[in-house]
């Protein structure tokens, strides 16, 4: 079987596809691939292929958090992408994937939400990140969370007219960004630890972690997924890679041209916020 | 994470009076539901979980069942009335996120191949929520599935950790879980020194990260007394 070699190969630190155990697929992103939704992005992570799409829209902040925007992330595995995907509303595997990518965001404070505030406590923007799973060849998280940010960093503002409407003919200004958090995910099978797990990877992987790591190496969340057990010892060289593997792959989008400016911006910003 | 002013750490203890280290008064009781194979009730301070065990069943539909495994179904379900604004019924995207990983944790402890063509139910409600649900929740199921007699490698304890003005503390409460620096869930097998649920939310560096997780694995020690404590009442009653 199939597995079996798998694992065979990983025992010699080698992959079927002739990668090294640290090493990703090759990612290609594409920015704004939706004239339709205000940020959008591609990814394909080997023959992973996602397309997060950003949309804005009005609505009322949450009672607790009145003076700021909110974010909604959500992942629909279409049946177009892979065989095993069914329809119907969201499983608890889409949900996993969609909740995960949310926390990266969320809790790495990528958005400056509390910008996204029109009126305290009434009107504020909503930020809908959704991501369309195209073809799934594995690791969804990271490709996932890698379009997300990408989309965000290339989303425009719509302009807001006097009646509320959204005029999303002209786009004003981006949307203000903090951070640039990088979501790796670890898998861990027979003692070996490998990223970028392919869906035949996946298969035969015990556990795996994800690790959302922003540009100041600051670890932002992580999900255990999979019944395999972990140690601490493991946990923390799936940390170590993580951190390491965040750096490169920011890299890929920090090349970009119209990342450059939020990347100033989050810089800054993310200064006064250690200060604070 | 929210901020707020106030100081949730004032001269070494916590807003509860508690130290950084200790956990909130536990209360663990197995055997609550008559009609379950296994029940318990758990409390961490405020938050409190209620766990039944069915099974091992026969699974139905029948199309469901593996032939060589038994498979383990966990609901996690939050009451209307266990949060300060009337919660929604039904199962949110949250609740459906939890159940998966917290089935993750359990499995690992059961011998499922056992039981081919079986279904183990574990069905918990948090009938109060005041932090650290998710693992109070994996505590009375623990405790649930030794009640109902289902063979286990060892028991499951889960608890939680985080950073909190910039202290590590262990058990987080709900106000300290809104306001904190991080959150880490974690659910171990205290014999196997297996984690089997990790999660993680809020802003640490990796040094930090590291150093809350090993400290909830010491602290978890408590925990795992305790739910001994708490079977062995059973029977000597």
């Amino acid at each position: 079987m199939k597995s079996n070699y798998i694992i065979k190969l990983l025992e010699k630190n080698e992959r079927l596809d002739g990668r090294k155990l640290d090493e990703f697929r090759e990612i290609t992103i594409e920015k704004n691939p939706i004239e339709r939704a205000e940020g959008s992005a591609r990814v394909k992570m080997g023959k992973t292929d996602i397309i997060v799409g950003v949309k804005l829209e009005l609505g009322t902040p949450y009672p607790d958090t009145p003076d700021a925007g909110v974010l909604r992330t959500g992942a629909e595995f279409n049946p177009m992408a892979h065989p095993e995907f069914e329809t119907g509303p969201p499983g608890e595997d889409a949900t996993e994937v969609a909740r995960v990518i949310d926390r990266g965001i969320r809790e790495s404070e990528t958005i400056k939400v509390e910008e996204l505030c029109i009126e305290e406590g009434e009107k504020v923007w909503m930020v809908y990140v959704d991501a369309y799973p195209i073809n799934h060849d594995g690791n969804l998280i990271d490709a996932g969370s890698l379009a997300s940010l990408v989309a965000l960093n290339s989303t425009r503002m719509p302009k807001l007219e006097e009646d509320d409407k959204i005029n999303r003919e002209e786009l004003k200004g981006s949307l203000p960004i903090n951070h640039q958090p990088i979501t790796v995910t670890v898998g861990k099978v027979n003692g070996k630890f490998l990223v970028d797990p392919t869906f035949e990877e996946e298969k035969v992987l015990e556990t795996k972690l994800s690790i959302a790591v922003t540009e100041e190496d600051t670890v932002v969340s992580m999900q255990k997924s999979g019944n395999g057990p972990l140690s601490d010892d493991d946990v923390d060289k799936m940390i170590d890679v993580a951190v390491k593997k965040s750096k490169e792959i920011r890299k890929l989008i920090s090349n970009g041209k119209k990342t450059t400016k939020s990347k100033a911006k989050a810089n800054k910003s993310g200064k006064s916020k250690d200060g604070s | 994470m929210m901020k707020t002013d106030e100081k949730l750490i004032i001269k070494g203890k916590r807003i509860d009076g508690r130290k950084p280290e200790d956990v909130r008064k536990m209360k663990m009781e197995v055997g609550v539901i008559p009609n379950a194979e296994g029940s318990a009730l758990v409390s961490f301070g405020k938050t409190t979980a209620l766990a039944s065990v069915y099974g091992p069943r026969p699974l139905h539909p029948r199309h469901l069942q593996e032939s060589d495994t038994g498979l383990l179904r966990y609901k996690y379900d939050m009451a209307t009335f266990s949060v300060d604004e009337r919660k929604r019924p039904g199962p949110s995207r949250r609740e459906i996120e939890i159940s998966k990983v917290s089935r993750e944790a359990l499995e690992p402890a059961l011998f499922l191949k056992k039981f081919p063509r079986t279904v183990v139910d574990v069905f918990v409600e948090i009938l109060q929520a005041d932090g650290s649900t998710r693992v109070t929740a994996i505590n009375a199921a623990s405790l649930a599935l030794a009640d109902a007699g289902v063979p286990m490698r060892d028991l499951v304890v889960g608890l939680s950790g985080g950073m909190l003005d910039g202290k590590i503390v262990i058990d987080l409460m709900g106000k300290e879980d809104n306001y904190c620096d991080a959150d880490i869930p974690i659910a171990y097998l205290p014999s196997k020194k297996e984690i089997t649920l990790l999660q993680m939310d809020g802003r640490l560096t990796p040094e930090e990260t590291k150093k809350i997780v090993r400290d909830v694995l010491h602290a978890s020690k408590k925990v795992y007394e305790k739910q001994v404590e708490a079977l062995k009442k059973k029977y000597s009653e």
